[in-house]
C-alpha cells in the first residue's frame, strides 16, 4: 500500500465550505507541546470536550483544540454530507492551526481522524473507542442495540443507549443530560460507517495510540486489538468506563494517560 | 541595447521600470541584512567537526562534513516542499536562500520575485496546494499573490521550516564527490552581501531555485535606437507604469495577457502582440474554476481526442470564435500547449481596449512594424517573453542540458546520474506547481531513505529509472524553449504515482 498521489475527486469536487465550531483554551505559559485537535464521534459536537478534557489538556500544558464537523454541534451544514467531508472538516481545523497538531478522535471521529490522517501528516494520532465500521461490526451493534441502530439502514439516526456510552458511576442525570445533547451524522455518512474497507496509511509514519476500555458495550475488546494492530500497538485499557471516555465519571484517567504518551512521543 | 537599458548578466532591465518597481530599491543592489554568511555547523557526535574530507573537486578547501543532511537551494514553495518532506522522512536539512524570506517567487519584496501588484494564480486551490496542507475553505478559488505567500510562511511556521534555513546566504558551487550514483556532494556557499566561502557536504542536493526569474529577451531590429520605454516582464509591478500611456505587450502568454488586460483598463492604449493564436480558456465554466471542470472529464478516463473536441465545444460555447475578434485562429490543438487562463482578454478585446496584433518585425525610432505592415506607436513596450531556467551553480552535463541550455532530467526531476539530486517545481504544469513539487520531493526523500535502509532495492530501482528528457504531456507539445518544462499535471502525476509505489511497496526486488 503505497501514499495516493492521484485524487481526482477531490480536486474536481471539492466539498462544500461551511462554517465551523472550533473551541480553544490555551495554556497559561507560551506553549513548547504541540497543539491537541480533539474530534468528537457521530451525533456529538465540540461540547463534549468542553466538558473537562480541553481545560485538562490546557492545564498541562498542550494548546487545547475541540471541533464539531459540519451538521453537528455548532457548525454549520452543507447537504450531501459523507465522510469525506468530515475528513475535509479536520484537514482544514488541523492545517489552520499555528503547529503542526495531535489528532485525536473518538468513536466514530476516530474514524475520521484515521482518514485525515492519510491527508494530513499529524504530529500524532490517538484513537480514543474507535468505531472503525464494516458491515461485521454493524452486524454485530445491530444484535446488542436493534432500536438503535437498525433505523439508520434507512437513513434513520443511530441512537446508542444509555449503558453504553457511561459507567454507573456517572449520575443517570448527567447520562440523561449528556444522551439528551446527542445530534445525528449525515445519513451517506452513517451508511459509509458499514461499508467494507479500511482508512488509508497515515502519511508522515506518525506514531499512533488506540484507547478504550474492555467494557465499553460499543466497541469490544476484539474491535480496540483490531484497530491497535493496524498501527502495530496494543490498546491502552481502561476498565469499568463507558463508550463517552471524555464525559465518563473517571474521564481523567485516560486523558492523562494519554497526555503522558504525548509527552514521550510527539 | 536601448539607451535606457542596463545590463546586469543576462538580465536587462530599463531603469525606468526600476525605479517604478520599488522607489526604495536600487534594481541591481540587493539589501540583505547580514553580511557575513551564516551557515550550519558541523554535525556533532560521531563526524568529526570541520575535518578536511578528501576527494572534492577542491582539494585545497576545507569541507565540514554534513553526514545524511540534505540541502535544499531555495526557500520558495517547492523548496519548502523539499525541506518539510526530507525532514519528515527524518533527515536533517539546510536550505539556503538568498533572500530574507521565505516564499522565493511570490515574495514581491524579493529581487527576482516576477510578480506585479494585481498578479494573481491561474490554477484554483486543490491543483495549486500542498496536497497535505489545504488552503483554507474561506480564501477565494485563484487567490492573490499576497494571500499565497501568506500560505508559505504558515506552511513553513506550522512544520517548524524557518529553523532550517539560512537567509542572505547563496550557493555558489555544486559538485559531486564522486561518479556513483548515490554520491554525495560539496556545497559551496557564501553571503549575498560577500564574505568567505565555505563548502559543506551533504548526502543529497535539491535544487529548488525557480525558473521565473532569468528573463528571456527576442531580439529585434531597431530596438537600439526606439525611443520608447522598453521593458521585461520581470520589471512590471503595479499598473501606474502603464497608466495613461500607449502600450504594446509582446508574448501572449498568461502574463503577457495579464499585463494586456490592465493596460486595457488604465492605458489609453494598448496592442498586444502575439506570434501564434492560443486557446484563451476562461477561469470558470459551468459555474465552477475551469481546471475543477477538466479534472472532472479527465477522471472520467475519456480519450484525448475526445476531451479535446469537448474542449473545443465548450470554448466555442463560452468565449466564441476568436478569430471573429481580430485574434489568429489557434494553430495547434487545446493542450499542446500551455493553458492561457484569462477570462478579460477576449472581453476587452470585444470593448476595443486590446487591439490584437502579429509578431514584431522591426522597431524604428518612433514606431513598431508588425509581421502584416501594421504599425503602432506605444510609449511603453512590455516584453512578457518569458524566462529561461538557470542553474549557475551547477555544470551542465548534471542537469542533462542541450547546447541551448534545456534541461534533460529523469521524471524531470533527476539529475540524469545521480539520484541525490534532485529539481523540485522544474515543471511547467497545466495547474500549480506546488502539489507537484510536493511530490517530487516525497519521491526524492523515500528514495534517500531506501538508499540508506536497503541500498541494493534502491539501486535495483534507480537502474529502472525513466529515461532523461521524457515528456509528461498527453498531447504533443509545441518544441520552443517557452514549453522546455511543459507537463500535463495529469499524466506526470501519474508516473510519480507508478514510480514512488515501486519504491515503496516492495514491488523492486534485487533478485
Amino acid at each position: 500500500m503505497s501514499t495516493r498521489i492521484m485524487r481526482p475527486r477531490e480536486w474536481a469536487d471539492p466539498p462544500r465550505p461551511v462554517t465551523r465550531e472550533v473551541l480553544a483554551v490555551q495554556p497559561d505559559a507560551a506553549p513548547t507541546a504541540p497543539p491537541v485537535l480533539f474530534v468528537p464521534g457521530f451525533g456529538q459536537g465540540a461540547w463534549v470536550y468542553a466538558e473537562h478534557w480541553l481545560e485538562h489538556t490546557a492545564g498541562r500544558g498542550f494548546p487545547a483544540y475541540a471541533m464539531s464537523v459540519r451538521g453537528h454541534g455548532g457548525s454549520g451544514s452543507a447537504g450531501k454530507t459523507t465522510m469525506r467531508a468530515y475528513v475535509h472538516d479536520v484537514t482544514q481545523v488541523a492545517a489552520g492551526l499555528p503547529r503542526q497538531a495531535v489528532l485525536v478522535g473518538h468513536g466514530a471521529g476516530a474514524l475520521i481522524v484515521a482518514m485525515a490522517m492519510a491527508r494530513y501528516p499529524v504530529k500524532a494520532g490517538v484513537l480514543v473507542a474507535p468505531v472503525f465500521g464494516g458491515p461485521f461490526a454493524a452486524v454485530a451493534a445491530a444484535a446488542r442495540n436493534p432500536l438503535g441502530v437498525l433505523p439508520a439502514l434507512v437513513g434513520g439516526r443511530l441512537r446508542p443507549r444509555r449503558k453504553q456510552l457511561f459507567s454507573r458511576n456517572l449520575p443517570v442525570e448527567e447520562q440523561k443530560a449528556y444522551l439528551a445533547r446527542r445530534g445525528r451524522a449525515a445519513a451517506r455518512a452513517q451508511w459509509q460507517l458499514i461499508q467494507p474497507g479500511e482508512p488509508e496509511e497515515p502519511v508522515g509514519a506518525p506514531p499512533v495510540l488506540v484507547v478504550g476500555s474492555p467494557d465499553d458495550r460499543l466497541v469490544s475488546r476484539g474491535d480496540l486489538e483490531r484497530v491497535a494492530r493496524r498501527y502495530e500497538g496494543a490498546p491502552l485499557l481502561f476498565p469499568g468506563m463507558g463508550h463517552d471516555m471524555m464525559l465518563d465519571a473517571r474521564w481523567v484517567e485516560p486523558l492523562d494517560a494519554i497526555l503522558d504518551w504525548l509527552e514521550k512521543t510527539a | 541595447m536601448p539607451a535606457g537599458i542596463v545590463r546586469i548578466g543576462e538580465i536587462a532591465v530599463s531603469d525606468e521600470s526600476a525605479r517604478h518597481a520599488d522607489p526604495g530599491r536600487p534594481a541591481t543592489v540587493r539589501s540583505a541584512p547580514q553580511s557575513a554568511p551564516s551557515v550550519p555547523a558541523p554535525r556533532s557526535g560521531e563526524v568529526a567537526p570541520d575535518r578536511v574530507a578528501t576527494g572534492t573537486a577542491d582539494r585545497t578547501a576545507e569541507v565540514s562534513d554534513r553526514g545524511d543532511a540534505v540541502c535544499v537551494i531555495g526557500a520558495g514553495g517547492s523548496g519548502l516542499a523539499a525541506i518539510k518532506n526530507f525532514k519528515q522522512y527524518g533527515f536533517d536539512v539546510d536550505c539556503y536562500e538568498r533572500e530574507t524570506g521565505v516564499g522565493g517567487a511570490w515574495n514581491w519584496r524579493h529581487e527576482r520575485s516576477p510578480v506585479y501588484a494585481s498578479t494573481h494564480l491561474i490554477s484554483s486551490k486543490p491543483f495549486t496546494q500542498f496536497p497535505d496542507f489545504p488552503m483554507p475553505d474561506d480564501w477565494p478559488d485563484y487567490p492573490h499573490h499576497s494571500t499565497l505567500l501568506t500560505y508559505f510562511e504558515r506552511y513553513a511556521d506550522h512544520f517548524g521550516l524557518r529553523e532550517h534555513i539560512w537567509f542572505g546566504t547563496e550557493v555558489v558551487k555544486v559538485v559531486p564527490t564522486s561518479d556513483e550514483p548515490t554520491t554525495t556532494w560539496d556545497v559551496t556557499v557564501r553571503g549575498v552581501r560577500g564574505g568567505a566561502l565555505k563548502t559543506l557536504r551533504y548526502a543529497a542536493v535539491v535544487v529548488a531555485n525557480g525558473h521565473n526569474w532569468a528573463p528571456k529577451l527576442p531580439r529585434y531590429d531597431g530596438l537600439d535606437s526606439f525611443a520608447g520605454t522598453v521593458l521585461h516582464a520581470s520589471a512590471y509591478k503595479d499598473a501606474a507604469q502603464v497608466r495613461g500611456k500607449r502600450v504594446l505587450v509582446v508574448g501572449a502568454g498568461n502574463t503577457g495577457c495579464d499585463i494586456a488586460v490592465e493596460a486595457a483598463q488604465q492605458g489609453a492604449k494598448c496592442w498586444h502582440s502575439s506570434r501564434r493564436g492560443y486557446w484563451y480558456a476562461p477561469k470558470y465554466a459551468l459555474g465552477k474554476p475551469a481546471d475543477q471542470v477538466n479534472d472532472r472529464v479527465l477522471g472520467m478516463g475519456l480519450p484525448l481526442r475526445l476531451r479535446q473536441w469537448l474542449f473545443h465545444l465548450t470554448m466555442r460555447a463560452t468565449v466564441g470564435d476568436l478569430t471573429r475578434f481580430g485574434l489568429p485562429k489557434p494553430d495547434h490543438k487545446v493542450f499542446e500547449t500551455h493553458p492561457i487562463a484569462n477570462s478579460q482578454l477576449v472581453y476587452h478585446v470585444g470593448h476595443g481596449g486590446i487591439v490584437p496584433v502579429p509578431d514584431v518585425e522591426r522597431f524604428e525610432r518612433n514606431q513598431v512594424i508588425f509581421t502584416d505592415g501594421r504599425t503602432a506607436d506605444p510609449d511603453v513596450v512590455v516584453l512578457a517573453t518569458g524566462y529561461l531556467p538557470r542553474f549557475e551553480f551547477l555544470t551542465p552535463d548534471l542537469f542533462g542540458a542541450d547546447e541551448r541550455g534545456r534541461p534533460s532530467l529523469r521524471w524531470q526531476m533527476f539529475g540524469p546520474a545521480h539520484p541525490t539530486l534532485s529539481f523540485a517545481g522544474l515543471v511547467q504544469p497545466d495547474g500549480g506547481i506546488f502539489t507537484i513539487a510536493h511530490w517530487q520531493t516525497e519521491l526524492a526523500a523515500a528514495w534517500l531513505r531506501l538508499a540508506e535502509t536497503a541500498p541494493e532495492r534502491a539501486l535495483k530501482w534507480w537502474t529502472r529509472a525513466a529515461e532523461p528528457g521524457r515528456r509528461y504531456a498527453d498531447a504533443d507539445v509545441k518544441d520552443s524553449s517557452r514549453h522546455w518544462l511543459e507537463i500535463s499535471h495529469w499524466v506526470y502525476l501519474k508516473a510519480l504515482q507508478r514510480a514512488l509505489t515501486d519504491l515503496t511497496s516492495g514491488k523492486v526486488k534485487t533478485t
